[in-house]
């Protein structure tokens, strides 16, 4: 009962989000590259549902335009996780103590020593800052994150007699990953990918906030929250609501990965009889 | 046990030289050559070249390396370019603040999450339980620097108990430099807290399900006593790992809370160092970091033996 | 009045009804033993006479350890009643104790709980005597051990020794052997009876295995589906046995299927003095590898046509040997040879005389992927062939399989989770038959199955063997399935075939010391007169 309530729940946030993000492409209710000095930090009114900003700029479309570099620079951040962890994962667990399983455990504990702030810091020191970086930096965190779920489940997959019963049909290690070892990880993927997916978004709030990750005029939720701070007590919803659209994206994922986990888990499903 | 330390401890050394090389590759050999780099690009030749001798880059490349390295171990962390002084001086007066707020935040989230989780997987559908979760799952989502924005908003600027940002020094007294630090602790700690009483809970709820829990059960424990005396411990060892890997997000949490409330720390520094081009300083202040993560990940493997004798005494 | 009462004892679990209208009795000094096979409510009887049901348990009926009413009985009683007047000792002694506590503190706690006057060295003192008597003296296992520094057998000691430190008046045994090795079980069979006999216990012994329980007990109860169907002293009750389930159940634990075959002089498989060493982790850091010999130069034939066993105990490394038979690992001495061609040339398999080999393995539930369906399942083995065979050729070879092993060809699109256990093996062979094999391995083929499922499996193969021509080479711990359905068996210990021989002539007159102890070990179904079945 409450698996399916956190899962419908988590969806509609999740879709409201991405919704938005998408009418943005073709609609916004103001231009937000148009600055309205007369109407700045204007308190939420009909005409401005949740107010302008310090340039006059409405902030509900400057949400809605944001949730697009946010929602960006997660997907891309997971898929470059995925795409190379669990690659790296499914062959560390098909040549299990072998020096390759041993170099991908040693390169994943080494990535885990460096944040994804640190990893931003970094490429920032050398390339300068930008959405690009903030991509690679949280992408490049999410490999090892990756790559030890799918080493981990594998490994116990590989245990198992139905993958002797391939062996026994001739099939090689590589083969056998994608046939048998791979459909039977993925339920796993899918809920780490959206626990991974809300991480990123927080993630690029940070980047952004400390100024590591999009730069002006690209607007993301992380900066306007930066431009809020010294306005803080003065206009109090220019921090509100960009921290809110975070918060409910973030917890729609989450309640939507907490959904699928108990939907697509069948050790839970079983458990609840 | 003296097997398994020394183990872990050759692998934190690797761990170690790995990290350096990686920053050092970074820092000093991907982006060409760092004194043109630094000084920008209307930098005169000759101002290049002094530089160039100044950081000591007229020597080959595994030379600057090794000179790094060997700085580091005898706490030499080179000159910072912008401010004239030494590194190490920097960092020194600069841990003092980063490395409490950390040590409080990770001490703050521990103390509020085990007992939450605890309580949460022992009344398991409960209605503390199902608040527990609601709010841990709140506390999930929120950025830890928003958070510490609306702290500011409640607390500095509506009610005025605490000021908005700053630190007085610990001249000042350690009141004074600890009530400076709560609010970025609490704004650290909350978030982390809703994650490890999370996992608190679910490792519990797993230890729980176990086959030695009924064996417990039916020596006559009761469900309190068989929680306290078996599965506390055995859940220890999943709540371990996370809250190593949650002091490297403390690490950079702390780095951008510094910036909320304009603490003169490591997170600071860094920052400055970065709009400033001061790669040396860049550079050293990110190893100090990578170490500390990797120091407490060498820490939690020692606990891990310490909780677990099957890691202590291999057959 | 008796030790332990069940009257009328229904269950219910989330409204699932688990238990109907259950009645049995026990009295002190005896042993009363329950016999079911899986799903039959013996273990929840168990558990309902502790109080430990799972969540949402609904119990009506009532329940009395001497005069002490367990159903309605505080929470707090039952915790007084539980490790001092009732104890219980589980199937799976690997997952049964802490892994993070010694043996010692384990014991003792039963002694501490109950009695909190005692002084921790007392408690201790009185552990190293409860150990004691449970066959684990102090010169060898000190309190100080962890349960991963002792094998299956002696973390059960360790159970029992929890169980029986307060000398309750009643021991539940619920399945206690099952996991362990049939000379194992007989040494913990044996430790029971002396505990019970020795304190006057009443012994609830629960098992799926007549002969088990059919050796130790004084009165025997029969479960089938929640119910008890029948009931009545172990001496007399096979002979006088009445419901048709216990009959079937008694004719299916001594099933002896029919077989038609007659191997030939040929050997269709040559095993040569091979040689399986694994590489075990170093012992200290600069130190070397440390080799493990797993199989030790064994040599064997198995004739076209015959039924070959292999019996051991787990580590015996007849799996190893089944995986080097198969192709999946290479040897590091010796040679395999199916029809005078090696397995494998180098280190590299040969795939066409894998073609001629398949496999059946023990677990029907981790035997398949369970996201394929059992088309596909059922087809894996065509990856053997160089040119896979067209659709239709596909499709009628699935069929004839799926109707080969009794099923419907329409099963074929179904998946994996919809079939029985009994059902599932009967899939992994047509799996195994489906490219046509000479030779099939069937690594304890048989050994997960209830006994009644058995005799229909070893029935088939039977069939088979006739209809097919099949070769086996039947590897088990059973030893009443090796002797039912081989030719020859043989004897394998610590990588070693220790002895070699015609079934009945190694049955009747084992040679070897090690093939003597296990035959001694092994439990006997109870002779019954003719006119009985």
């Amino acid at each position: 009962m409450i698996a399916s309530r956190n899962l419908w729940i988590g969806a509609a946030l999740t879709a409201g989000f991405a919704l938005a993000a998408l009418i943005s492409f073709i609609w916004v209710p103001y231009d937000i590259e148009t600055l309205n000095i007369a109407e700045r930090m204007k308190t939420p009114t009909g005409a401005h549902p949740l107010g302008t900003d310090h340039f006059g700029r409405d902030i509900l479309s400057m949400i809605m335009v944001g949730a697009r570099t946010s929602i960006a620079v997660a997907i891309v951040a997971v898929c470059i996780g995925m795409g190379f962890g669990v690659p790296l994962g499914l062959a560390a667990a098909s040549n299990r103590g072998s020096l390759l399983d041993e170099l991908i455990g040693r390169g994943n504990d080494l990535i885990f020593a460096f944040p994804s702030l640190l990893i931003a810091i970094l490429i920032t020191a050398n390339f300068g800052p930008s959405a690009v970086n903030a991509i690679i930096a949280i992408g490049i965190f999410n490999i090892p994150v990756f790559a030890r779920l799918t080493r981990g489940s594998a490994l116990s997959l590989w245990q198992r007699e139905f993958i002797l019963a391939a062996r026994v049909a001739g099939k090689g290690s590589a083969r056998i990953s994608i046939e048998h070892i791979l459909p039977n990880v993925l339920n796993l993927l899918i809920v780490q990918g959206t626990i991974q997916f809300s991480l990123g978004i927080l993630a690029e709030a940070s980047l952004s906030y400390v100024g590591l990750g999009a730069q002006p005029p690209v607007p993301s939720w992380g900066r306007m929250l930066a431009d809020s701070q010294t306005m803080i007590s003065l206009a109090p919803h220019l921090a509100l609501f960009p921290g809110l659209a975070i918060v409910l994206t973030v917890l729609g994922l989450n309640l939507l990965g907490d959904g699928l986990r108990d939907l697509l888990d069948p050790r839970l499903r079983r458990d609840r009889g | 046990m003296v097997r398994y330390v020394l183990k872990r401890l050759i692998s934190l050394a690797i761990s170690l030289v790995v990290a350096s090389v990686v920053i050092f590759a970074a820092i000093e050999v991907i982006p060409g050559d760092p004194a043109a780099f630094m000084l920008g690009i209307n930098a005169q030749p000759d101002t290049i070249a002094a530089l160039r001798e100044q950081l000591g880059l007229d020597v080959p490349m595994f030379q600057r390396y090794f000179n790094w390295v060997g700085g580091l171990l005898v706490g030499d962390f080179g000159t910072s370019y912008t401010y004239r002084t030494e590194v190490a001086d920097m960092i020194g007066e600069r841990l003092w603040i980063s490395l409490p707020l950390a040590l409080i935040a990770l001490t703050l989230s521990t103390l509020i999450a085990f007992p939450v989780g605890i309580l949460a997987a022992s009344r398991r559908g409960s209605v503390a339980d199902v608040t527990v979760m609601g709010v841990t799952q709140l506390g999930v989502a929120v950025p830890n620097f928003w958070f510490a924005m609306l702290m500011v908003l409640v607390f500095s600027i509506n009610l005025r108990w605490f000021s908005a940002g700053g630190f007085p020094g610990w001249d000042e007294g350690l009141f004074a430099g600890l009530k400076a630090l709560t609010l970025p602790a609490i704004s650290l700690a909350l978030p982390q807290a809703s994650i490890l009483a999370r996992v608190m809970r679910s490792a519990l709820l797993d230890t729980l399900g176990e086959d030695f829990m009924r064996t417990a059960r039916a020596k006559g424990l009761t469900r309190k006593q068989a929680l306290w005396r078996h599965a506390l411990r055995n859940a220890m060892i999943p709540v371990l790992t996370i809250i190593g890997l949650q002091f490297s997000f403390l690490m950079a949490g702390a780095i951008i809370i510094e910036n909320v409330f304009f603490l003169p720390g490591l997170g600071r520094l860094i920052f400055q160092s970065i709009s400033q081009r001061d790669l040396i300083v860049v550079e050293s202040v990110v190893m100090l970091l990578v170490f500390a993560v990797i120091l407490i990940n060498f820490a939690v493997d020692i606990a891990y033996a310490v909780v677990d004798p099957r890691l202590r005494r291999s057959q | 009045m008796s030790l332990l009462e069940i009257e009328s004892l229904s269950l219910t679990i989330r409204g699932t009804p688990i238990l109907r209208e259950v009645s049995m009795s026990l009295d002190a000094g005896k042993t009363l033993g329950v016999i079911g096979e899986s799903g039959s409510g013996k273990s929840m009887t168990a558990f309902a006479v502790m109080q430990l049901l799972p969540n949402g348990s609904q119990a009506t009926g009532a329940i009395r350890v001497k005069d002490f009413d367990v159903l309605t009985a505080s929470e707090e009683a039952l915790c007084d009643l539980r490790g001092n007047d009732v104890s219980i000792i589980f199937q799976e002694p690997m997952t049964a104790l802490n892994p993070l506590k010694t043996i010692g503190d384990q014991v003792a706690e039963t002694i501490l709980i109950h009695e909190n006057t005692v002084a921790k060295s007392a408690a201790m003192a009185r552990a190293r005597a409860a150990l004691d008597r449970c066959e684990l003296p102090g010169s060898r296992f000190s309190l100080g051990l962890y349960p991963h520094e002792l094998s299956g057998g002696q973390r059960q000691r360790v159970v029992i020794a929890m169980a029986i430190a307060l000398q309750p008046k009643l021991l539940i045994a619920d399945e206690p052997t099952t996991a362990l090795d049939v000379t194992t079980q007989a040494e913990i069979l044996r430790l029971l009876k002396r505990l019970v006999d020795e304190d006057g216990m009443g012994l609830m012994l629960i098992s799926h295995d007549l002969a088990v329980v059919a050796d130790m007990a004084d009165e025997i109860v029969i479960m089938k589906d929640g119910e008890v169907v029948e009931r009545g002293p172990a001496a007399t009750l096979f002979d006088t046995m009445r419901h048709p389930y216990t009959k079937a159940l008694y004719a299916a634990s001594g099933h002896q299927p029919e077989r038609n075959t007659t191997p030939e002089d040929t050997p269709l498989l040559s095993v040569r003095d091979v040689v399986r060493d694994y590489r075990l982790p170093r012992t200290s850091i600069f130190g070397a590898h440390e080799q493990f010999r797993a199989v030790d130069h064994v040599s064997f034939d198995i004739r076209r046509g015959e039924s070959l066993g292999l019996v051991g105990e787990s580590g015996c490394g007849k799996s190893t040997l089944t995986r080097a038979i198969l192709g999946l690992e290479a040897v590091q001495g010796g040679e395999i040879l199916l029809d005078g061609a090696p397995v494998f040339t180098g280190n590299v398999p040969n795939r066409a005389l894998r073609r001629r080999m398949q496999v059946v393995f023990q677990d029907p539930y981790g035997s398949f992927n369970p996201r394929h369906r059992v088309d596909k399942l059922v087809s894996e083995p065509f990856h053997l062939y160089d040119t896979p065979p067209s659709a239709k050729e596909r499709d009628e070879a699935i069929a004839e399989a799926l109707h080969a092993v009794g099923l419907n060809p329409d099963d074929r699109l179904k998946y994996i989770h919809e079939f029985s256990g009994g059902q599932r093996q009967r899939i992994a062979i047509a799996r195994a038959l489906i490219i046509r094999p000479d030779l099939i391995l069937l690594d304890e083929a048989v050994s997960a199955l209830d006994v009644s499922i058995r005799a229909q499996i070893l029935d088939l193969l039977a069939d088979l063997a006739e209809s097919h021509g099949l070769t086996y080479l039947f590897i088990s711990h059973d030893l009443s399935v090796v002797r039912s359905i081989t030719d020859r068996v043989l004897v394998m210990k610590s990588g070693k075939i220790v002895e070699e021989g015609p079934t009945e002539t190694v049955f009747d007159a084992p040679a070897h010391e090690y093939t003597q102890r296990l035959i001694a070990a092994a439990p006997v179904l109870p002779d019954i007169a003719a006119t009985a079945v």
